[in-house]
């Protein structure tokens, strides 16, 4: 059967075979995987997904995956958890948290484009694969590259947070640390592409990986009951989650499986680093980029890739961007996880805090049904908020020792409130 | 007075395969201008139709983006090194 997806330029339209290549020979502009929708439609049908387990690989039509493809990871699949008080508490009826903070294996939703990139790099022949990273993604690709038999290495800035560092060096990946921020690690990986025959999963497989976003989008629709949202409120760092929910959206509609509605994209990140946030709110052609200075660093790009996308999509589907402190992220993070239980790193704070700036704005309609996505697990951000929990007084295992605590907390408790 | 601009492989096709071209400019759009004009073929790649450096091609002075700088006005010096990057990774 003739492959029903192939690459184009998302400027100048031309089309292009199925190769690890991710700009356009013409005018240099990105590549992204398209499809044949007449030939989808016939092939895929909502109906077939009631016998399939809930994971990434219940779209597989909608992928970009070869024929008679077998996953070997039950990926995706994550909860879409209704807040019972953080939305409530500012008016919104139904807030919900796209939560892939417990994403399978490495609690980010980066595990889900590193699958595609990964069945891309084993149809194109790469024996080495490999990302330039901010943190979440070297983890993916260390984890499904060992699982996978492929030789992984990661390129990532030299000052990452340690505990994101560990979860890529336990898989066996090599690391590489480079003196610089995340857009020079970029610069470099975009050099090493174009000088070794490597899978590097963010650059030369970048249309094949940047698909897998798009679960994260079929999941919400589905999870809400086959229908889309109003409102969806996006991390930004390299600009490209957020318009794979919107192609995700409009493939939906497209076939038929949802109703088509006009869904408003809203953008959120860090203050420290707010280059399309930036170039939204001043109304910018083109977004000036920054040198990032944020605790969010997994989303500290200060060049974005996909950033005039990111600016246009926004723009164009009636929502809007804000950024966030880094005060602001640490107190987003402790009321995501006290109000609805979950623990997520800096980039949950800055869409949590981003989206209940938003509410306040009344950009978000308290009448309107919004999704917030939370991308990727507190567990490997501890060092972000540690300072705010120092270790509490230890007891002696008697009762009187607990009794005399509860006397001296309850004493604290009433100075506390005079 | 010559500086170095360095070709990213999906532009050598334009530049008869050459990797690094010397230009005597003074400054990022000079040498720019003068890329383009001793490879004619390459100049619709390089600048949109407003004549800005294309969106997605990065320009970098030694280990600078020339947007921190000053821009396509930033002034080169003797050995210098330019850098034509396609914008293609990130996330």
């Amino acid at each position: 059967m003739k492959e029903v997806y192939y690459l184009r330029c998302r400027e100048c339209g031309k089309k292009f075979a199925n190769t690890p290549q991710s700009f356009c020979e013409e005018c240099f502009s990105p590549l992204e995987v398209s499809y044949d929708y007449e030939a989808l439609g016939k092939i895929a049908r909502r109906e077939t997904l009631a016998h399939r387990a809930f994971n990434m690989w219940r779209y597989s039509e909608l992928l970009p995956l070869p024929e008679g493809f077998k996953p070997s990871h039950d990926i995706g699949g994550t909860p879409l958890v209704k807040s019972k008080q953080f939305g409530p508490s500012l008016g919104v009826k139904n807030l919900y948290f796209k939560n892939d903070a417990v994403c399978f294996p490495t609690l980010s939703f980066k595990d889900r484009v590193v699958a595609t990139a990964l069945v891309a790099a084993r149809r194109f022949g790469f024996k080495t694969v490999g990302c330039s990273s901010t943190g979440n993604l070297a983890n993916a690709v260390a984890a499904q590259g060992a699982q996978q038999g492929f030789d992984t290495t990661v390129f990532i800035p030299a000052d990452l947070e340690p505990a994101k560092v560990l979860n890529t060096a336990v898989y066996g990946a090599k690391i590489v640390r480079i003196n610089g921020n995340y857009d020079h690690v970029n610069r470099l990986c975009t050099q090493i592409a174009d000088r070794f025959q490597w899978g590097l999963v963010n650059v030369n497989l970048r249309p094949y990986y940047a698909e897998g976003s798009k679960t994260h989008g079929y999941e919400i629709a589905e999870q809400l009951g086959w229908e889309l949202p109003d409102n969806v409120v996006v991390p930004m760092a390299g600009g490209s989650l957020i318009g794979k929910i919107a192609k995700a959206f409009c493939e939906l509609a497209h076939l038929g499986w949802v109703e088509p509605k006009q869904v408003k994209f809203f953008g959120a990140q860090a203050t420290g680093c707010s280059p399309i946030a930036d170039g939204v709110k001043r109304n910018l052609a083109r977004f000036q980029p920054q040198k990032p200075n944020t605790i969010a660093r997994s989303l500290a790009i200060g060049n974005p890739a996909d950033g005039p996308f990111a600016l246009r999509l926004i723009r164009e589907s009636g929502g809007w961007a804000e950024d966030v402190s880094d005060p602001e992220i640490i107190d987003s993070i402790k009321l995501l996880a006290q109000t609805e239980g979950i623990f997520a790193e800096t980039a949950g704070g800055v869409t949590t805090g981003v989206a209940a700036k938003l509410i306040q704005q009344r950009r978000i309609r308290t009448d309107e049904t919004t999704v917030v996505c939370i991308t990727g697990n507190g567990l490997k951000t501890t060092d972000a908020i540690a300072a705010d929990f120092p270790a509490t007084q230890a007891i002696a295992p008697k009762l009187e020792a607990f009794e005399a605590l509860v006397a001296q907390q309850l004493e604290e408790g009433v100075r506390a409130n005079r | 007075m010559a500086v170095t601009i360095e070709i990213p492989t999906a532009f050598r096709r334009f530049t008869d395969g050459e990797p690094k071209v010397s230009s005597g400019a003074a400054t990022v759009s000079e040498a720019l201008n003068d890329l383009t004009a001793r490879f004619p073929a390459l100049s619709r790649h390089v600048r949109d139709e407003q004549g800005q450096i294309r969106q997605f091609l990065n320009v970098y002075l030694n280990d600078e983006d020339i947007r921190f700088l000053s821009g396509e006005g930033s002034t080169l010096k003797d050995g210098d090194k330019l850098l034509l990057v396609p914008s293609i990774a990130g996330g």
